[in-house]
């Protein structure tokens, strides 16, 4: 059970893995995440799924090694088995047709972003992407979210590649020459504050997708809570995603050092 | 033997390991059981009342007296062998049942003056010695006869396993679904080591897989399959024992501060998950001083885990008085011999966070007792003006939880109550869907293990009536809205 059937890297810290999980495969929609455990002892973690193939009975993960975790599954091989995967979790996105639609990722965000573009391309929206990451080698999946969107805009901080500046800047000069209806981000928590700051400021509503601490991701434990519009909301059942105008991000920050 | 010899023996005390040395154990069991020779002595008391009142008092129905009198003849096989007829956990209630209000409050011997028969502790024994048997001799798990009715349980709790016992027993072919990477719900996650060593969990779970049940681990019914797809695989009925899920919390400010956190998420890092402990990677936070908000048992497992876990000093804030606290009294007891103090008549109404964000003092308002409210307590009142600030830097909130929204939210026709709690009929436990039976905290919002067992049963029971009553009418009974 959870197999991984294939492994690639999408740079030295990013690894994308297609792990045999059927049920799940068949059942989640754009949005939802996953619970993984990697060995006995091992935490529990959350994961959006970055894609589907209900056929083949596999969903496709997107993992950045940043803790004891994320590491012990990047070092995973094909062949090699999750201990568990439980799914899908969370609220599936809103998808309609409402015009244009910019979707920006940070880093590993734009794993979960991809199937959001997919879904909005099919639901007839306009999509524009926005990629950022620090330098070339930490801009993933690019070719993937192409044939998905009507255009592509890649910002390095560094100008490595595509354009030099941060996701604000590309996204920024998106809603300066045409009229967006709205904006997906999906990020560092960090970078998805400045892009609800910037479209708040230009009105356009804007979803954000948070990736709080979390242990059974099923609502029970409140690890994961966040304030949005002044009341406390659980990222398990309630999102992960939220209007970003209305989420607390210096409290979402505070709370994501909680083991630091 | 006369009633007046037996009336005339001590009740058993259980033994207790030293509070010095088990605070410094995060797994050593607290009560220590009693031994052979204190069980039969124990068992003697029992007068074999003619109208055993202690049978009515027990949620799941045990023969009381058919099992202390089996543990008096020496014969523990037929006690633990009656014991299971009722009872798919009796390692479990002998543990963390509040006998003193169940059973034990209903012993003759209250009559004459005397200390209960006891009855919960006669009952560990039993089914400890069964334990004992079936590591030695193992039974392998067994498969349901062919052609068996298949049946669903979401939910591995106390609630979903006393049903998985009992439709076991009566021939049905039982699947127990658990969304957790452990079977055993609030049984692993919730109480601790020290009160509820896992392995006892453990050895009863494989006690159903040896009566026929099969276990899923990693499977949350509604989201990794729902209930429709339960359906076409041929299960004719669903328990949806799913439990408490959502914590509450208190709404005041500073709340979401780091180092504020609930009762669940803090015994689920310690018990489900290891924190702290060797190759275990889930971390958890610790604290010099430990605030658990709550009465309740829960709040005594925090506050009892925090003092393990190196707090050097542990607080119970209540907002009423010692005699309103829901905790069991050994419970309590047993916190105040580890140091535990109590904090009662005060309520959070602020947390003070540190300049990264982590709680370092709590405001508490002090509360007096007024009329009594609708829990027939006398209710706390704000003593307007008292507010004290007590350093802090670790609370857990142990004010309750609501029902999981998971299931009751996506299935349609599904009657729920404005709590979010599932509405079935009282005496069958069958919800607005036919077919779908609900029980334990999923039903009761926050209700102690044997509540639910006994919740379980009567599911069981009229799941079993009604799959017999379809049978009879032949499969017109089914409809678009059915699970069956």
């Amino acid at each position: 059970m959870f197999t991984i059937l294939e492994k690639e890297h999408f740079s030295e810290n990013v690894v994308k893995l297609i792990v045999e999980a059927p049920q799940i495969a068949r059942s989640r929609r754009p949005g939802h995440f996953v619970i993984v455990r990697c060995g006995e002892g091992g935490e529990r973690i959350p994961l959006t799924i970055a894609d589907a193939d209900p056929v083949r009975g596999t969903i496709m993960l997107v993992v950045q090694q940043v803790g004891v975790s994320t590491c012990k599954i990047c070092a995973l091989e094909p062949g090699d088995s999750l201990t568990d995967v439980v799914g899908p979790l969370g609220q599936a996105t809103h998808i309609g047709h409402v015009g244009t639609v910019v979707c920006c990722g940070g880093g590993v965000g734009v794993a979960p972003l991809l199937p959001i573009i997919k879904a909005m391309k099919q639901a007839g929206n306009r999509v524009v992407t926005v990629l950022a990451a620090r330098t070339r080698e930490l801009v993933i999946l690019e070719d993937q979210v192409a044939p998905w969107s009507d255009e592509v805009i890649v910002m390095t901080d560094d100008g490595s590649y595509g354009r030099k500046g941060l996701v604000t800047d590309g996204v920024e000069d998106v809603i300066r020459r045409e009229k967006v209806d709205q904006v997906v981000t999906i990020g560092p928590a960090v970078m998805m504050k400045f892009v609800a700051k910037l479209t708040e400021r230009y009105g356009v509503p804007t979803m954000c997708s948070l990736n709080t601490i979390m242990v059974d991701g099923t609502g029970m434990c409140g690890a994961c809570r966040v304030t949005v519009g002044g009341r406390t909301r659980f990222v398990c059942v309630d999102g992960p995603e939220f209007d970003a105008h209305q989420v607390d991000f210096d409290e979402m920050l505070m709370r994501l050092r909680s083991y630091n | 033997m006369s009633a007046k010899d037996r009336a005339a023996i001590e009740r058993v005390k259980m033994p207790e390991l030293d509070p010095a040395v088990r605070v410094a154990s995060r797994s050593a069991e607290v009560n220590l059981g009693i031994s052979e020779g204190q069980a039969v002595v124990e068992a003697t008391r029992c007068m074999d009342c003619p109208d055993p009142q202690c049978v009515t008092g027990c949620p799941v129905g045990i023969d009381i007296p058919g099992f202390i009198k089996n543990i008096q003849r020496g014969d523990f096989a037929e006690a633990s062998a009656v014991l299971r007829l009722t009872s798919a956990l009796p390692a479990v209630c002998g543990r963390v049942c509040p006998q003193e209000k169940q059973c034990e409050s209903r012993c003759i011997y209250h009559r004459m003056k005397c200390q209960p028969v006891a009855i919960g502790y006669l009952e560990r024994f039993a089914a400890d010695r069964a334990r004992e048997e079936a590591r030695k001799n193992p039974v392998p798990p067994r498969r349901p006869a062919p052609g068996a009715v298949k049946v669903a349980v979401a939910g591995s709790g106390p609630a979903g396993l006393s049903f998985a016992g009992d439709m076991a027993a009566r021939g049905f072919d039982v699947t127990v679904f658990e969304a957790l990477h452990e079977i055993g719900g609030v049984l692993k996650y919730g109480i601790p080591e020290f009160r509820l060593p896992n392995a006892v969990v453990d050895d009863e779970i494989r006690a159903l897989e040896a009566a026929g049940v099969t276990f899923v681990k990693d499977c949350i019914v509604s989201r990794t399959v729902t209930v429709e797809d339960l359906r076409r695989q041929g299960f004719r009925g669903l328990f949806v024992a799913s439990g408490a899920g959502l914590p509450r919390f208190m709404g005041v400010p500073g709340e979401n501060l780091i180092g504020v956190m609930s009762s669940n998420e803090y015994l689920t890092r310690v018990n489900l998950m290891g924190a702290g402990l060797d190759g275990h990677d889930t971390p958890v936070l610790t604290g010099r001083t430990a605030a658990i908000v709550g009465g309740g048992n829960t709040a005594m497992d925090s506050v009892r885990t925090a003092r393990r876990m190196g707090a050097e000093r542990a607080v119970i804030v209540y907002r009423r008085s010692e005699a309103e606290m829901p905790a069991r009294l050994e419970e309590v007891h047993h916190a105040k011999e580890e140091g535990v103090e109590f904090m009662t008549l005060f309520n959070p109404v602020e947390y003070l966070g540190d300049e990264n964000g982590h709680v370092r003092a709590m405001r508490v308002q002090r509360m007096e007792l007024g009329e009594p409210d609708a829990s027939g307590r006398r209710s706390p009142v704000a003593v307007e003006g008292d507010i004290r600030e007590i350093p802090v830097d670790l609370v857990i909130v142990s004010v309750g939880v609501s029902p999981n929204p998971l299931i009751p939210s996506s299935v349609e026709g599904l009657s729920v109550s404005r709590r979010g709690t599932i509405e079935v009929d009282e005496t069958s436990m069958e919800s607005s869907v036919n077919g779908l039976f609900a029980g334990g905290d999923i039903v009761r919002g926050g209700a102690t293990v044997i509540l639910a067992m006994g919740d379980g049963r009567r599911a069981a029971a009229g799941m079993a009536a009604a799959l017999a009553a379809e049978e009879c009418h032949g499969s017109a009974a089914s409809d678009n809205n059915s699970v069956s």
